[in-house]
């Protein structure tokens, strides 16, 4: 019976002092003051416009990264029982009392915090010794800029942070594999290495760089599996599932899961509503929805409609014309038809109403039953506020020459008939007699006497035009392009004035709720879609650096300068961490050259573990620094010094682990050895001492005086901000 | 060029080569092609002279067969249309610059200009037709001689592909399968009928492939003539690739990813002494590199003697380099020395590629600065780059005949006037248009009356204060007086409003760049003298360096316009959405030309490339898993790897790098890329045809499947070529829209516009 307790319960704990230490410091390092400035600091303005949008669950479209980074950090808030209200307008504002600065900066703080003591785990799973990986660990916790960058509200700690959970999850299971395959254990770092690499790619796009590099190394790994004859087939077969399934599938599941909440928190209209299309808005609360609810669906003639172009490039816009004519001869010279002008306006209005006419009939009601219009009918648009009729004819367009001109027909009574109709071309229809509908067809005018398009060409009139968008008849292009499609956005059945209580009554109209039929993955692809080609504007930011300034830190980004005193809070690096983990890059490089020759030619200076465990190290350091550095060369967006944080980050990793590797192999005697651990010593104190000297910078707690601040002035490109008296 | 097949294999005393390309595979294959050739007979056993003989001779046949359908296609209505279609408006009219010596500019090397040059001046073409756009017609100018040499080279694409697929698997079906393809694709027809760069370009990577390949299969007699002369025939190819347009880069990277991997074999090889080693190694320097770079500067060194005329080009290179060229007004130059109050000059930055000081009656738009006149820097002469220097205290006339003459030294402050909108050149504390950290420059002020914002120090490099100002010799420097800042030019394009010419400010950081440096290139004061003026000739090394810089900014510069439909590299391989290439021709009574890949072809190709990813991948697997093929099966294996997986390569190079291009990208960027794909289609088909037929093999006729299978694939493309060979050889009537037309159900995407 009660023989369990002739034994006595045992509780074996093992703690690894070294990491309890590490996450204690880095704790402190990254929290401590986290409240301190009580100011918005450099990108906060940015993030925190959006964490305002989440609070008050207002769309909002952002084409700087998917929506994973932002909604952790509105999580903060949310914590912090932020109400949004806080108008991020500019940098060094101060915080008024209802924004909780130090819950929205504990996320990144963590992050970052958390970073330290996982170098020193993915140095030791690496294999390598405690002392490097101590060294690790220790080199992240005093470099200055990752310091600055986490106590702050922004996002590259917490990419780091992910990045590195993705590396040392799969070492972990990589580790686990050699002894006990599909045990839980085993599943358990597989699946954390996949949904580590979706969160990276899922607080920047840049993240997926990372995943890349986990990706092609698990690739690697896999086909060695493959090449393991011990395993049947079927066990191979497993492997290989499990692996797409937890590193491709997953993390791709994972990814749709941070849009699916995006959009579930997300669901009011907002000030992005215009760039996206009609159906899209339609699905949110307020704005569009309010207006469409409730009318009809189907486009009768006689309806009265509000033609939204789906392209939308440069701006949203709807087909608009107003009383004022083409110019008779435009400045360089050409002439014009001189009739009314049809452009694209940007603003809703009145004169954005078109009425759809059957070119047989005179009336502009609908009748009873409304006849719908299909796809291929000959329709007139009437213009609702002066009745003239949209026309094409092969005159130049006033400065797409090639193109025809559009415009509301005028009768001057010279030989310049009316060219006036139509042909209904619905680009998304499913059969030939699909019916025109509001918001859901996209639909092209042909013109019927020329089989010109009806195109916003995009270009905005001079003057006479009122800056409005210049629309054509495309003669030559007669391809699939989303400038040639327009939709119907605001539609009513047409009615008489004296009929109007009849028709009241007669036309109950066809109500349908948009919102449910535009499925979640309409929504995704078209949000992601919209999110990668928004267009930013890249002009040049004082601060902003290109790729090869960052190598050797020849730049820096003052974040923030009291508003009073000259304390201030730079992103600047430790100089002696940076130089030497980019020498020490190189030196990977060299010496793996060098021992990869020689292996070549039969000569093995490294046992066989231990090239394989010094070939995993630089895959994963060196060909991380190299994954998340080399792109931004081919990028031509504005990039900033904090970009290559988690690049340096890999780099960092990769020191420890040369230095060990020089002090095991290349010292040859024990002076030697003796020689190179105090020059490592002696190092390691000056990276020390350069972190301290750097720290009211990072911190920015203490104000300098300017004779100080120019002595911190080490390169002449670093732009240290001295007041003048 | 013999295939090389029986002796290459025959002869050799087969050296293993430690699973390097080539010679095993091609031996496996060769034993299957064999035991399957009606002779039956394995390489080494001797067999009868006169069956061998009998033998090779089908085998020059067949290639002269495929080498004459060839030129017959492509020579077939050559002249047609007699007049200028499309880009021979440039091509053609540059080949015309190079009859008349007259120097010009373009983003491309000068290779293809110059053999096209050539060919128009040996065929009697004189140089005086004025190419000025598609549509004008040649008339009595002789322009087939042009066609006819782009004609030539686009032929020989065939024969090279053919001969290159049968030395990479041994197979003649799969190369002639290649050869068909290639023949009867519309699109490298067009394109090789008219005066282009473009086939000039394919033949060159073709013949750098197929004597890279070649080479290859040398590989086991290294130091043999062959071997020697295929390796330099590559290096030479290499060069001539490179020299007619930049995308010769990237079989110059194909080419070297080959080496590499042949000398890391080569070094894995313990029973080579590293003395040999050294041997191979200089070899492929020698002929890989040193000689095609060599050949490379002898194109320019030509090009460079041929045109020493004026001509449209020379703004955009330095004023030492302008003083070459004959009709130039630098050329003895003879122009007043010292610089002088009221004398007209023109300032050119000493930076490569950036032009002259530049000002015209446009406003920088509203948010951009101050709304003032712009200041630019541009490429071309022009009357807007015409300034006055004033000093800065008087506005009276300097070149009034009374007053003494007085020249203007280092250290003096100054005025810049604009000499056609009477404004001075102006700088204030406002952000520079792109540059933000900068300052802008403007035009200001009224019929040169402006502030104290126009005073600029002129300062000369390295002499002291008070010395004169030398024309064209003296580096100066414009120093802004009251911000302190210096007149450069970041070298940045303004967007539209700016006329895509190039931003000029004003840098508060002294660097000495030279962006910042100026030098006086025209001078006029009719009260000085005029000296003849030795300009200091630029030396070969440094003509050479400037002309790179200049096409390589010419190329940036060749960014898409906003609101134009651009062609996106994902069209190309499907000839989807408006990609095909209207050549000539847009109503119903012209006559049409349309550039579009055979759409059979095309998407054999884009079909062929998934499914060779997916067998390759099978047969990889099943290699690294251990499995034991048989003798034929692995035999095909190693075909299918090596030499596909050589083919999938080119073809990847020489498509996705366009993919990160920021450039203007056209539809024929893709033919290179399409070649190597047509000869991965006849490569894979081929193989696995002959797998079926061995899968099969205990059936009766099993050997006709792969009889069979080829024969339909080369009826097919032959008859698709005959539905859409109006594309390419032009057409009149309705367009394809209209019901009417023949070529209406042809009309497969919506987006052909033919």
């Amino acid at each position: 019976m009660l023989g369990f307790l002739q034994q006595p319960v045992m509780v074996t704990a093992e703690v690894n002092l070294n990491m309890v230490a590490l996450t204690a410091v880095g704790l402190l390092s990254r929290l401590w003051q986290l409240a301190y400035p009580r100011a918005v600091v450099f990108d906060e303005v940015y993030y925190g416009q959006h964490i305002s949008f989440y609070m008050k669950r207002t769309f909002f479209l952002d084409g700087s990264g998917p929506p994973f980074g932002h909604m952790l950090l509105a999580l903060g808030g949310y914590l912090g029982g932020f109400d949004g209200n806080f108008l991020w307008n500019r940098i060094g504002a101060e915080y008024s009392s209802n924004v909780p600065v130090w819950s929205l900066r504990l996320l990144p703080a963590l992050s970052g915090a958390l970073s330290v003591p996982m170098a020193y785990e993915i140095v030791w799973e690496l294999g390598f010794s405690h002392c490097a990986a101590t060294g690790a660990a220790l080199l992240l916790l005093i470099e200055n800029a990752l310091i600055t960058q986490s106590r702050l509200m922004l996002l590259e700690s917490v990419l780091i942070f992910f990045n590195l959970l993705a590396v040392l999850s799969y070492l972990k299971f990589c580790n686990s594999q050699k002894h006990r395959p599909f045990s839980p254990r085993w599943w358990f770092w597989l699946v954390l290495t996949g949904v580590a690499c979706s969160c990276a790619v899922g607080i920047k796009y840049v993240g997926v760089f990372t995943y890349l590099l986990v990706l092609g190394i698990a690739a690697v790994h896999a086909w060695h599996v493959i090449g393991d004859q011990t395993l049947s087939n079927v066990r191979v077969l497993c492997h290989l599932l499990a692996r797409a399934a937890a590193l491709v599938v997953l993390p791709v599941l994972v990814y749709l899961l941070f849009f699916y909440i995006h959009l579930l928190l997300l669901c009011r209209s907002g000030p992005h509503d215009q760039i996206m299309s009609s159906a899209f808005q339609a699905s949110l609360e307020g704005g569009l929805a309010r207006v469409t609810q409730g009318q009809p669906l189907e486009v009768a003639f006689g309806s009265q409609v509000t033609l939204k172009n789906v392209f939308g490039q440069p701006v949203p816009c709807w087909l608009h014309s107003h009383q004022s004519t083409y110019p008779m001869i435009y400045e360089n010279g050409r002439g014009s038809s001189h009739q009314q002008q049809v452009t694209c306006y940007p603003f809703k209005d009145v004169n954005n109403w078109w009425i759809v006419k059957d070119p047989g009939r005179h009336q502009l009601v609908v009748n009873n039953p409304p006849r719908p219009v299909r796809h291929g009918d000959v329709v007139q648009l009437v213009h609702g506020m002066t009745t003239r009729l949209l026309n094409t004819h092969d005159v130049a367009a006033p400065l797409s020459p090639h193109a025809q001109e559009v415009s509301c027909y005028i009768d001057y009574n010279i030989s310049m008939p009316p060219q006036n109709l139509w042909r209904l071309d619905i680009v998304n229809r499913e059969s030939d007699t699909d019916v025109w509908k509001t918001i859901l067809s996209e639909v092209r005018f042909v013109h019927v006497n020329t089989s010109a398009i009806l195109k916003l060409s995009g270009v905005p009139l001079p003057d006479w035009g009122f800056r409005q968008l210049e629309v054509v008849g495309e003669k030559l292009f007669r391809g699939y392009h989303e400038s040639t499609v327009w939709n119907v956005e605001e539609h009513r059945y047409g009615r008489s004035q004296e009929q109007k209580e009849r028709e009241l009554e007669l036309h109950s109209p066809t109500q349908v709720d948009i919102s449910r039929n535009l499925s979640f993955m309409a929504r995704f692809s078209e949000l992601q879609w919209r999110m990668l080609t928004v267009r930013s504007d890249d002009s040049e930011h004082k601060y902003s650096s290109t790729p090869l300034d960052w190598v050797m830190l020849d730049t820096n980004i003052a974040y923030w300068l009291h508003p009073r005193t000259s304390a201030q809070i730079h992103l600047l690096g430790n100089v002696v961490i940076w130089a030497s983990a980019s020498l020490a890059t190189l030196v990977y490089a060299l010496l793996f050259i060098w021992y990869l020759l020689r292996r070549r030619r039969r000569v093995c200076d490294l046992p066989e573990d231990r090239w394989l465990r010094w070939v995993l190290a630089g895959a994963l350091c060196a060909g991380g620094w190299a994954v998340n550095y080399l792109p931004f060369f081919l990028m031509e967006k504005t990039l900033f010094l904090y970009h290559y944080l988690p690049a340096l980050t890999f780099q960092i990793l990769l020191l420890p682990v040369v230095l060990e590797h020089i002090s095991d192999h290349l010292c040859r005697s024990q002076l030697q050895r003796s020689l190179f651990t105090a020059l490592v010593v002696a190092w390691f104190t000056s990276a020390c001492h350069v972190s301290n000297m750097l720290r009211p910078l990072t911190y920015g707690d203490r104000s300098l005086s300017p004779s100080e601040l120019k002595a911190l002035r080490w390169k002449d490109s670093w732009d240290i901000l001295i007041r003048k008296y | 060029m013999p295939p090389a097949a029986g002796g290459g294999l025959a002869g050799s005393e087969l050296r293993p080569r430690r699973g390097r390309c080539g010679s095993q595979a091609a031996r496996a294959a060769s034993r299957d092609v064999a035991t399957e050739a009606a002779t039956a007979r394995s390489p080494k056993r001797p067999a009868l002279p006169s069956s061998r003989r009998f033998e090779a001779a089908g085998r020059w046949a067949l290639l002269a067969l495929v080498t004459l359908t060839s030129f017959a296609s492509r020579f077939h209505r050559l002249d047609q249309p007699p007049h200028i279609c499309w880009d021979e408006t440039h091509f053609g009219k540059m080949g015309s610059y190079y009859i008349n010596r007259t120097f010009f500019f373009d983003v491309h090397p000068p290779l293809g200009k110059m053999l096209i040059g050539l060919a128009g001046y040996l065929s009697g073409y004189d140089g005086t037709f004025l190419f000025q756009k598609p549509g004008d017609n040649y008339e009595h100018h002789s322009y087939m001689g042009m066609r006819g040499f782009c004609a030539f080279l686009g032929s020989m694409l065939i024969p090279l592909a053919y001969l290159t697929v049968l030395e990479l698997s041994r197979s003649l079906s799969a190369a002639l399968l290649t050869a068909a393809l290639l023949t009867f694709d519309t699109g490298c027809l067009t394109l090789s009928q008219y005066i282009l760069l473009d086939p000039i370009l394919m033949f060159f990577i073709m013949a750098a492939m197929l004597s890279m390949v070649k080479y290859n299969s040398c590989a086991n007699r290294p130091f043999s003539a062959p071997w020697w002369f295929w390796l330099s025939l590559t290096g030479v190819n290499l060069a001539g690739a490179l020299g007619v347009k930049f995308v010769g880069l990237f079989i110059i990277l194909q080419v070297g990813w080959n080496t590499l991997s042949d000398l890391w074999h080569l070094f894995g090889d313990l029973s080579l002494s590293m003395v040999t080693l050294g041997k191979h190694l200089t070899a492929r320097i020698l002929c890989l590199i040193v000689l095609p770079l060599a050949l490379y500067i002898a194109t320019y060194a030509v090009h460079f003697m041929v045109l020493n005329k004026s001509g449209p080009g020379d703004g955009f290179f330095s004023s030492a380099f302008q003083a070459r060229l004959s009709g130039n007004n630098l050329h003895n130059a003879s122009i007043p020395e010292h610089l002088a109050y009221g004398s007209v000059i023109t300032v050119k930055n000493l930076r490569m590629a950036i032009g002259y000081l530049h000002s015209h009656r446009h406003f920088y738009p509203e948010g951009v600065g101050a709304r003032q006149q712009q200041v630019t820097t541009y490429l071309h002469k022009d009357y807007n780059n015409l300034w006055i220097i004033k000093k800065h205290n008087s506005n009276s006339d300097p070149l009034d005949p009374s007053l003494p003459v007085e020249f203007v030294r280092h250290g003096d402050i100054i005025r810049l006037e604009h000499k056609e909108t009477s404004r001075n050149l102006h700088s204030h504390y406002h952000e520079a248009p792109l540059t933000r950290k900068h300052y802008q420059v403007t035009g200001y002020g009224i019929n040169g009356s402006g502030d104290s914002n126009d005073f600029w120090r002129i300062e000369v490099i390295n002499r002291k204060f008070g010395n004169r100002i030398k024309v064209l010799r003296s580096r100066i420097r414009l120093i802004h007086l009251i911000t302190g800042c210096v007149l450069g030019s970041s070298g940045k394009v303004l967007p539209k409003w700016g006329w895509e010419q190039m931003e000029v400010t004003c840098t508060p950081y002294l660097k000495e760049t030279l962006s910042s440096i100026w030098n006086v290139e025209d001078h006029i004061n009719p009260k000085l003298p005029n000296i003849s003026l030795e300009v200091l000739q630029p030396s070969f090394p440094e003509i050479m360096l400037e002309s790179h810089m200049v096409m390589i900014r010419g190329n940036n510069g060749l960014k898409p316009k906003d609101n134009e439909f651009t062609s996106k590299p994902w069209h190309w391989p499907v000839s989807f959405a408006p990609q095909g290439l209207r050549f000539s021709g847009a109503n119903d009574t012209d006559f049409r030309v349309y550039l579009l890949g055979n759409p059979v072809v095309w998407w054999l190709n884009l079909l062929s490339i998934a499914l060779y990813v997916l067998s390759a991948s099978v047969f990889a697997v099943a290699v690294q898993r251990g499995a034991h093929l048989p003798v034929e099966v692995e035999g095909l294996s190693q075909v299918l790897l090596r030499g596909g997986g050589q083919l999938l390569f080119g073809w990847m190079m020489h498509y996705f790098p366009f993919f990160l291009m920021g450039r203007v990208l056209y539809f024929h960027h893709y033919f290179p890329a399409m070649l190597f794909s047509s000869m991965l289609t006849g490569l894979l088909w081929d193989t696995l045809l002959r797998l079926c037929a061995w899968s099969l093999a205990s059936y009766p006729l099993a050997r006709c499947v792969h009889v069979l299978g080829i024969l339909s694939l080369l009826l097919g493309t032959a008859y698709s070529f005959y539905l859409f060979h109006p594309l390419a050889y032009g057409m009149v009537g309705p367009l394809a829209q209209d019901p009417r037309s023949p070529m209406a159900g042809l009309r497969w995407l919506e987006s052909w516009d033919f």
